[in-house]
């Protein structure tokens, strides 16, 4: 018999002679015996792992060294946990993102949200009851009250686990301050020194933005508004819960917003992109495109696994605080479970909760191993973070990981030296993502019209962040 | 002339229809209704080719329509149960500040397409048919941006649109002395920007059925025409456009029910910015789903969509009731 086959643009000739009749009846049964034993083996195998989740792991275009350090730790998990069989994938927390993925039900077993989600989304059923299970750990106890409360829903039932926390920084790029011969380790502690080094900057590098804002329509321009708020003393909601009013037009943006506008229109030093989100900003910043942004302290790291910031550039300093009753925005993140799954899920995600987010913050040879496999893989190790658990804890994985700090210090110095002293402030507590998202368009009108009438366009947000609020208490 | 020849006129074929029944063909029995004649007649085979059409169409289509009627008027969360609250998300709806304003911009947007881009295609597919040479050149590089996957026209787009003076489109406005203007950053500029970009990506679609159409026009009209005295705009208002009235009535049919449904430049470009100046309906709809990172307003989602889908099967009728003697004259 012969065949011809066609692979890639080649012919293939196959020449197959007739079998006799005997020797095809082996042959079913050798293949036969062949598939049986295939299949054994692979229901053995499938056996072995008797749960699987998947698990939330970088950001999409995380650097190659970044996805293999995280891998690592993927097969050290399973390796000490054999019966748990664990899949990453990408994850990038924005808000519509994520409440399109929690509706469909394809978020990862194990994923993380913002401090302002947590509780809310724990009282309306969208995410796991851990209570059980994360009550067994030994470092439960040892949490800090207010970051462990961002994770216990009105029932005390615990519904996430805070792994991480942040306060608002001043970003600050140390080649243009010192191309602009300003001093980068000493850098603007009061908002008029930001508008002058703003201009400094402008004037030495004219196609950069001095300083910049995020103004996307996505919250973020409502979250940066608020942290710029609080530093001027204002606060955007007073009570909590469905008693929650909002008080957007209050002195702190008033002055927030003033200060905007006159960096945008009368020193025109933020550049020509007004439409900055979390992400965009990150790049911008690592391309050498800003002078100066608000963000968290802990975006360094994320800009070394996403966006391969350039050694050296960066600089991070404690927000400028002006005003009475001024302080920082604080927040943090959250580790938690899909609803859907079953208990044995819960409890292998609470163990992959345990080993990725906890061990390296409370077991000294986890801690040691984690920081030790980023530093190989030129991951930052020592970037600025809050305490989620109690001091003493803190200071103790601090002291354990101190040996392979990979981070630049001198980048973190000048808001190490003042964060310390200033007031952390929680973020507004009722309905946050849906008041940054109607504080928005007030950021984007500043920024977009010359003639932006502030306590007007505050007024209106307001009474929209009002209803906001009623919506998101409506079904309790 | 036999009464089966195709280009028969219509009255002969009307009265050559009693004929079948002397030609052989059998009349319908009596008992055509029951089960066993529609199983013997084949009935379970077109029933079996019938089924996949049947699942995609249920599955995709007529499923999420009766889902989405049923959750305007729930309160859910997808996740936990829904509650039943009557008209509360249509309520809701038309109290929302940001409503009007979706409408407003909607309109807007469809307006500016209407007045800028419907007569685009026109008037390349009556150039193309035009020209005597590299005709079918001129169709591929008027239907080339159709080809463009829309989210990379958008990306294209917003590079050309950059605000710095150094951007593409500001780099040849300075060219003739025009300052950098601000695009999709201006409140004012935002909505025509996005109307340019997507007139140029979706024009080709269009051009190629009116190039279609315009070969169909009789060429005597024409050369009549011409006898007649009658110059190219002449032709072009007294013989292509009444000929082409049937394909023109409908383009424009779809088209101000695509600028209604506009959701992906909005999306793309602004995100409904600068200041909800390019917030539309469907992106409205869109931020009552997901917007709130808690999800919360998916009924509210639904009763929007339902008010979307009413208005525009109302405005079709109308529109079909209204240029119905226009299109059958």
């Amino acid at each position: 018999m012969k065949f011809s086959v066609r692979a890639k643009g080649r012919t293939i000739n196959l020449n197959i002679r007739p079998v006799p009749p005997v020797r095809v009846g082996v042959a079913v049964a050798a293949l036969s015996l062949a598939v049986a034993v295939a299949v054994g083996a692979a229901s053995t195998a499938s056996a072995s792992p008797s749960v699987s989740i998947t698990v939330a792991s970088l950001v999409p275009g995380a650097t190659a060294s970044a996805t293999a350090q995280f891998n690592t730790q993927v097969k050290q998990f399973e390796a000490a946990n054999p019966g748990i069989h664990v899949t990453s994938v990408q994850y990038d927390w924005t808000g519509p993102t994520f409440a399109a993925e929690l509706a469909a039900g394809t978020l990862p077993t194990v994923f993380t949200v913002p401090f302002t989600d947590g509780r809310s989304l724990g009282a309306a059923g969208q995410l796991a009851n851990l209570t059980k299970y994360a009550k067994s750990y030994s470092w439960f106890k040892d949490f800090n009250p207010a970051a462990i409360a961002e994770g216990t829903d009105s029932k005390g039932q615990v519904v996430a686990i805070p792994e991480a926390a942040y306060a608002q920084g001043l970003q600050y790029n140390r080649q243009l301050f010192a191309d602009a011969h300003l001093n980068p380790n000493d850098p603007p502690t009061t908002w008029a020194q930001v508008a002058t080094d703003a201009q400094a900057i402008v004037k030495a590098n004219p196609n950069v933005a001095g300083f910049s804002m995020m103004g996307a329509n996505d919250n973020t321009a409502g979250w940066i508004l608020t942290t710029l708020a609080y530093a001027f003393g204002g606060r955007m909601e007073t009570g909590i819960g469905a008693k929650a009013v909002a008080t957007f037009n209050n002195a702190g943006a008033v002055a927030a917003l003033n200060m905007i506008h006159t960096l945008r229109w009368t020193d025109n030093v933020m550049g020509s992109n007004f439409g900055l989100s979390w992400g965009t900003s990150n790049q911008a910043f690592a391309a050498g495109q800003i002078g100066m942004f608000v963000s968290g302290s802990d975006v360094y790291t994320n800009m070394v696994q996403a966006d391969s910031i350039p050694a050296g550039i960066y600089g991070l300093a404690a927000l400028p605080l002006q005003g009475k009753g001024a302080g920082a925005l604080g927040g943090g993140t959250l580790a938690a479970v899909k609803p859907t799954a079953t208990q044995a899920q819960i409890a292998a995600s609470m163990k992959w909760i345990n080993f990725y987010y906890m061990q390296p913050l409370v077991n000294k040879t986890q801690a040691i191993r984690n920081a030790k496999s980023l530093t190989a893989d030129n991951q930052p190790v020592g970037v600025p973070e809050f305490p989620i658990f109690n001091a003493k804890t803190y200071e103790l994985a601090q002291k354990w990981i101190q040996p392979y700090i990979n981070v630049p210090q001198s980048a973190f110095a000048p808001f190490n030296k003042a964060i310390l002293k200033d007031q952390l402030i929680p973020e507004p507590e009722a309905a946050t993502q849906a008041i940054y998202g109607d504080l928005d368009s007030v950021v984007e009108d500043v920024l977009t019209d010359q003639n932006a009438n502030i306590p007007a366009l505050l007024a209106a947000a307001n009474s929209a962040g009002q209803a906001s609020i009623a919506q998101a208490y409506a079904s309790s | 002339m036999s009464t089966l020849d195709p280009i028969a006129p219509n009255e002969n074929r009307k009265a050559s229809l009693p004929t079948r029944a002397v030609t052989g063909v059998p009349p319908p029995r009596a008992d055509r209704g029951t089960p066993m004649t529609w199983v013997k007649q084949g009935g379970l085979t077109k029933l079996l080719f019938l089924l996949p059409l049947l699942f995609v169409f249920g599955a995709f289509s007529w499923y999420p329509i009766v889902r989405l009627v049923l959750m305007s008027f729930q309160f859910t969360n997808l996740v936990q149960p829904a509650k039943w609250v009557g008209l509360a998300n249509f309520s809701e709806v038309i109290h929302d500040p940001l409503f009007p304003i979706a409408v407003r911009n909607t309109a807007e947007f469809a307006g500016l397409a209407l007045l800028f881009g419907y007569p685009v295609p026109l008037i390349m597919a009556v150039l193309i048919s035009e020209v005597r040479r590299w005709r079918g050149l001129y169709s591929v590089l008027a239907y080339l941006p159709v080809v463009i996957p829309p989210v990379v026209s958008v990306l294209l787009w917003k590079t050309f649109y950059d605000a710095a003076s150094n951007g593409v489109f500001n780099t040849i406005l300075g060219w003739v002395g025009i300052g950098p203007q601000q695009w999709i950053q201006s409140q004012a500029q935002a909505m025509p920007s996005l109307v340019l970009e997507s007139t140029w990506a979706n024009a080709g679609s269009t051009v190629i059925i009116y190039l279609a159409a315009l070969t169909g026009v009789n060429r005597e009209l024409y050369e009549a025409a011409s006898a007649d005295g009658a110059g190219l705009w002449k032709k072009l208002w007294h013989v292509t456009l009444p000929q082409l009235r049937t394909v023109l009535l409908v383009t424009m049919i779809l088209q101000i029910i695509g600028t209604a449904q506009v959701f992906i430049e909005p999306w793309l470009f602004t995100q409904g910015g600068p200041a909800n100046s390019t917030l539309t309906v469907m992106l409205l709809i869109y931020d009552y789903a997901f917007g709130n990172s808690l999800g919360a307003a998916y009924g509210e989602a639904a009763a929007l969509s339902l008010m979307l889908v009413a208005f525009l099967t109302v405005f079709s009728l109308i529109y079909l009731r209204a240029t119905r003697s226009w299109s059958t004259q």
